[in-house]
C-alpha cells in the first residue's frame, strides 16, 4: 500500500514536504497504525505519537485522507490509496505527524475540568441516581485526541480564545454532574462573545470524533443553561 | 561534559494511575514536585483498564476486607506479603470513596450507591463462596474515568507535569542513596539531570518484552531497567500474567467483567469447558487457572477456527440492553479488532501475556528495598515505587482482577505519604556525585556514535518472539534453558544497535532504542528467574513440576516458597522469604489451591 507521508524536521528541513512509502499488507495487518510502525522500520525518521493501539488514549491523531482520526482504529480496509497522512491542522508542527498541543490543552485546562465540591464530603459516596449518572454517558468518554477542536474553523481562527468543541464538551461534563456545585462559575468563565459563541453549528467536530460524542449537543445544552438562567 | 541540572522537592517519574495518585498527594503537601511522563498524563495504559477497582464497599450484599484479603492470597498462590495484601485490602474502601468524592463517574446502583460486578477469584465466605460483587467500575472504562479524574484533581492541585520527558537512568551515590534521575525532554532533545531529595517510579508494566500483549508500545519496563542498572534487585519477575481473553490476532483486552456479567468460554465442540477445570466458580475461576484451561484445550485440538488456535467468548445470551449498559467498550473493540458484533457472534479469543506480577521489590509503604547487612528488606533511601512496576508484594504469584487498581492507588498514596515523611526527616540536600551523568552520557554518545548496527526494530522484535516461545503459559525446562541462552545473546545485540536519525527534535527512534535498554533487562530478569525456579506457582507452571502427592498443582512450598530477586550484575539470583503475618489480621496458612 503506498502512503505518503507530511515530513518536517525543523533540526535539518527548511520546509515540510510529502514523502511516499510503499509497504506491504500481510494478514496480521488490519489497522493503519499497524502500516505506520512499518513504515517505521524501513525509515526510522517518521515521527508520531502512539500507544495503547486500541483508540482509548488518543495520541496518534492525525488527519487522514483528508479528516481528522486516529491510526489505530482506522481500518486498512477503508483507506483509499494512495494514503495521505499529514499533522493535526490548526495547531504548530513540531516535526512530522506530531503537532504541539499547548492550546489545545490550555483551552481544557481553562474550563476548570475537575469537580467542584467544597461541602464536606460524606463517610460514604455521594449519592447519584443512574439517570443523574447516565447525564455524563457522551461526556465522560472524552480521550482528549483533539481530532474534534482541530477540524473546527473557529478553532483554528481563535484557538486562544474560542474554548473549543472538546473542552466546551468537557465543560459540559461538570455542568451535567449532580455532584457539582460550580454551575454559575462555570456558566459565567464561559459567556463570552468567543469562549463558547464562536461556535457556529457547523458539526464538522461531531463528524470526525473516533469516540462518536457529540460535542455539538454539548455546546447547546450549554447554550440552553445560559438562557435559561437569565429568565 | 556536564549535563544542566535542575533541582526538586521529589521527582515522579509515571503519571499513570499511580503515579498521579502519589503526585496528588506530593502537591497537595506543597512540595515542589516535577511529574514526568513520556505520554500526556491521560494517555498512560492505565487508561485503559476496563472492569473495575476492587474494594470490599458491600454495596451489592455482604461483603468484608477479610473476604477480599483471604481471595487475594489465594489467588497469589501464598506468594503475595499478607502485610501489604492486608493494607490494600482494608485501605480499598477508604480510597475508592475518596476517587468517588474527587468526581469519578462510577455505574450506580438505584440506591444511588456505586455499582460492583462480580469479578474472577473474588469470593465470600474466606474463598468458600459463592462469587462476590466487589469490582466498583465504570461501565467497561474503569480506567479512563479513574485516570482521567485523577488528572483532573492534579490540575486542582497545580501539579507540575513534564510531558513528554522520558527518564534515563536513576542517579544514586556511594552510600546507595537515590538522588534523582536522568532525563530526556523529547521535543528538544535536551539531556538533564533532575537533582531530588525524593525518587518515586511509577513506570508501569513492560508487556512489550512479549510478542502478543495486551500492553501498550509505551508499556517497556522503563523503571526496572533504571533499578537494574543501578544495582537494585528485581523481584519475582518469572511472574507474568497471561490474561484469558485477549482478543486472537490482535491482542487487545476483552475485559474479564465479560464473564463477570455472564459471559462465558465455549470449545470447538460448543462445550463450556470451565466446568470441567474449576466446577465451583467456572468461568470466574483465577486468570492462570482459566489461561492454563483454554491453552490446554487448544493443545488438545479442541481449539476453534480454521487453524483451531483459539476459544470462543460467547456474551450474545446477555441480551443487547446489559451489553450496551454495561461493556460499550467492549463491543467497540470486538467490532473493529475481531470484525464480530458480540450481540449476535461470539470472540476469539486467546491468553495474552497482561500483567507483571514482579517488579521493583518495595514495602506497603511504597519504600524501595533491597537485602543489606543481612536485612532482606533495607529501605533503600530515596527511593520509591508504586503500582505496576513495584512489587511490595501484593499480587504474588498471580493478580486477581481488579487488585491492580486498587494498588494503584493504595500504594500510589501511601509512598506519596513515605515521601512526605523523608522529606520531613531529612530537611538537607546531599550532593550529586561528581560522575552522575556518566552512565547517561555512554548510552548517548555509544548510540550516536554507532557505525554498521543492527536495527531497533528488529532486535526488539527478536526479543518478543522469543520470549513468547521460551516463557509462556506453559513452561518447559529445556525451552527454558534456550531462552536464557537466547536472551545473553541478544542482550549483545542490543549493545551494537543503531539509529538512523540524529535529529534533536523529537527523535522517537532514539526513543524506542533506549527503551529496547530497558526492554533487555526485563527479559533478563523473567527469564533467568523463571529457569531457576523449580515448581509450578501460580502463573509459573513448569512443564516437569506438575501435581503430585504432596505438592498440589505441582507447587513446592518446602523449597520455594520464597520471593526470587534478580541482579543485573552476572545474572544473579537471591531469594527472600514470604511475610505471611499480616498486620492485624490472622495469617492464611498455605494450602492446595482449587476454584
Ligand atoms: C487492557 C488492560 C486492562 C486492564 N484492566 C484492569 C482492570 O480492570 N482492573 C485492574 O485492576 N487492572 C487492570 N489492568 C491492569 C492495570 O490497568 C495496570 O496494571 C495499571 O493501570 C498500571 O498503572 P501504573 O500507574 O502502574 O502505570 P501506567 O498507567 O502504565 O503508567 C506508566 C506511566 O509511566 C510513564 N513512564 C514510563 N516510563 C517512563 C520514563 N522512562 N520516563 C518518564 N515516564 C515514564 C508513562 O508515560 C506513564 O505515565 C488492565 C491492564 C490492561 C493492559
Ligand atoms: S459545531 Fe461548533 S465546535 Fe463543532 S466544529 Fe462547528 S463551530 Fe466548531
Ligand atoms: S470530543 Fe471526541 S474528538 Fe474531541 S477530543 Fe474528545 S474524543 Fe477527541
Ligand atoms: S494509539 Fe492510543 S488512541 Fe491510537
Amino acid at each position: 500500500m503506498r502512503i505518503s507521508i507530511y515530513r518536517y524536521d525543523p533540526d535539518r528541513d527548511e520546509k515540510p514536504y510529502m514523502k511516499e512509502y510503499d509497504v506491504a499488507v500481510e494478514p496480521g495487518d488490519r489497522m493503519l497504525l499497524d502500516l505506520l510502525v512499518k513504515v517505521k522500520a524501513i525509515d526510522d525518521g517518521v515521527a508520531f505519537r502512539r500507544s495503547c493501539r486500541e483508540g482509548v488514549c488518543g495520541s496518534d491523531a492525525m488527519n487522514i485522507n483528508g479528516k481528522n482520526g486516529l491510526a489505530c482504529i482506522t481500518r486498512i480496509a477503508d483507506l483509499k490509496e494512495p494514503v495521505e497522512l499529514r499533522p493535526l491542522p490548526g495547531l504548530p508542527v513540531i516535526r512530522d505527524l506530531i503537532v504541539d498541543m499547548t492550546q489545545f490543552f490550555d483551552q481544557y485546562h481553562s474550563i476548570r475540568p475537575y469537580l467542584v465540591n467544597d461541602e464536606p464530603p460524606p463517610e460514604r459516596e455521594r449519592l447519584q441516581s443512574p439517570e443523574e449518572r447516565a447525564e455524563l454517558d457522551g461526556l465522560y468518554e472524552c480521550i482528549l485526541c483533539a481530532c474534534c477542536s482541530t477540524s473546527c474553523p473557529s478553532f483554528w481562527w481563535n484557538p486562544d480564545k474560542f474554548v473549543g468543541p472538546a473542552g466546551l464538551l468537557n465543560a459540559y461534563r461538570f455542568l451535567a454532574d449532580s455532584r457539582d456545585r460550580a454551575t454559575n462559575e462555570r456558566l459565567d468563565n464561559l459567556e463570552d462573545p468567543y469562549r463558547l459563541f464562536r461556535c457556529h453549528t457547523i458539526m464538522n467536530c461531531v463528524d470526525v470524533c473516533p469516540k462518536s460524542l457529540n460535542p455539538t449537543r454539548a455546546i447547546g445544552k450549554i447554550k440552553e443553561m445560559m438562557v435559561k438562567r437569565t429568565v | 561534559m556536564a549535563l544542566p541540572i535542575r533541582t526538586f522537592d521529589a521527582v515522579v517519574v509515571g503519571a499513570g494511575g499511580a503515579g498521579l495518585r502519589a503526585a496528588l498527594q506530593l502537591a497537595e503537601a506543597g512540595l515542589r514536585v516535577a511529574v514526568l511522563s513520556k505520554v500526556f498524563p491521560t494517555r498512560s495504559h492505565t487508561v485503559a483498564a476496563q472492569g473495575g477497582i476492587g474494594a470490599a464497599l458491600g454495596n451489592m450484599g455482604e461483603d468484608s476486607w477479610l473476604w477480599h484479603m483471604y481471595d487475594t492470597v489465594k489467588g497469589s498462590d501464598w506468594l503475595g506479603d499478607q502485610d501489604a495484601i492486608e493494607y490494600v485490602c482494608r485501605e480499598a474502601p477508604r480510597v475508592v470513596i475518596e476517587l468517588e468524592h474527587f468526581g469519578m463517574p462510577f455505574d450506580r446502583n438505584d440506591d444511588g450507591t456505586v455499582y460492583q460486578r462480580p469479578f474472577g477469584g473474588h469470593m465470600q465466605n474466606m474463598g468458600a463462596g459463592p462469587a462476590v460483587q466487589r469490582s466498583c467500575c465504570a461501565a467497561d472504562r474503569t480506567g479512563h474515568a479513574l485516570l482521567h479524574t485523577l488528572y483532573q484533581r492534579n490540575v486542582r492541585a497545580n501539579t507540575q507535569f513534564f510531558v513528554e520527558w522520558m527518564a534515563l537512568d536513576l542517579v544514586r551515590d556511594a552510600s546507595g542513596q537515590v538522588l534523582g534521575v536522568t532525563a530526556l525532554e523529547m521535543e528538544t532533545g535536551e539531556v538533564y539531570v533532575l537533582h531530588a531529595r525524593a525518587t518515586l517510579f511509577a513506570t508501569g508494566g513492560a508487556g512489550r518484552i512479549f510478542a502478543s500483549t495486551t500492553n501498550a508500545f509505551i508499556n517497556t519496563g522503563d523503571g526496572l531497567g533504571m533499578a537494574a542498572r543501578a544495582g537494585i534487585p528485581l523481584e519475582d519477575m518469572e511472574f507474568w500474567q497471561f490474561h484469558p481473553t485477549g482478543v486472537a490476532g490482535a491482542g487487545v483486552l476483552i475485559t474479564e467483567g465479560v464473564r463477570g456479567e455472564g459471559g462465558m468460554l465455549l470449545n470447538s465442540t460448543g462445550e463450556r469447558f470451565m466446568e470441567r477445570y474449576a466446577p465451583n466458580a467456572k468461568d470466574l475461576a483465577s486468570r492462570d487457572v482459566v489461561s492454563r484451561a483454554m491453552a490446554t484445550e487448544i493443545k488438545e485440538g479442541r481449539g476453534c477456527g480454521p487453524n483451531r488456535d483459539y476459544v470462543l467468548l460467547k456474551l450474545d445470551h446477555l441480551g443487547p440492553e446489559v451489553i450496551e449498559k454495561r461493556l460499550p467498550g467492549i463491543r467497540e473493540i470486538a467490532k473493529k479488532f475481531a470484525n464480530v458484533d458480540p450481540v449476535r457472534d461470539p470472540i476469539p479469543v486467546v491468553p495474552t501475556v497482561h500483567y507483571m506480577m514482579g517488579g521493583i521489590p518495595t514495602n506497603y509503604r511504597g519504600e524501595v528495598v533491597a537485602p543489606r547487612g543481612g536485612d532482606p528488606n533495607a529501605v533503600v533511601p530515596g527511593f520509591y515505587a508504586a503500582g505496576e512496576c513495584g512489587c511490595a508484594s501484593v499480587h504474588g504469584a498471580n493478580r486477581l482482577g481488579t487488585n491492580s487498581l486498587t494498588d494503584l492507588v493504595v500504594i500510589g498514596k501511601a509512598a506519596g505519604d513515605s515521601v512526605i515523611r523523608f522529606l520531613a526527616e531529612n530537611p538537607g540536600r546531599k550532593d550529586l556525585p561528581a560522575d552522575a551523568a556518566e552512565p547517561t552520557l555512554a548510552r548517548l554518545a555509544r548510540l550516536d556514535g554507532q557505525k554498521n548496527g543492527e536495527s531497533v526494530h528488529a532486535v526488539a522484535e527478536e526479543l518478543r518472539r522469543t520470549m513468547q516461545a521460551h516463557c509462556g503459559v506453559f513452561r518447559f525446562p529445556d525451552l527454558l534453558a534456550e531462552g536464557v541462552r537466547r536472551v545473553r545473546e541478544l542482550v549483545q545485540r542490543v549493545a551494537r544497535t543503531e539509529v538512523k536519525d540524529k535529529s534533536r527534535v523529537f527523535n522517537t527512534a532514539r526513543v524506542e532504542a533506549l527503551e529496547l535498554d530497558n526492554l533487555i533487562e526485563v527479559a533478563r530478569a523473567t527469564m533467568v528467574s523463571a529457569e531457576a525456579r523449580k515448581e509450578s506457582r501460580g502463573a509459573h507452571d513448569r512443564a516437569d513440576c506438575h501435581d503430585r502427592p504432596g505438592f498440589p498443582n505441582g507447587r513446592d512450598d518446602a523449597n520455594w516458597l520464597k520471593h526470587t530477586l534478580w541482579y543485573h550484575d552476572g545474572d544473579r539470583l537471591d531469594y527472600k522469604p514470604v511475610n505471611l503475618k499480616p498486620l492485624t489480621a490472622e495469617s492464611i496458612a498455605p494450602k492446595a489451591r482449587t476454584y
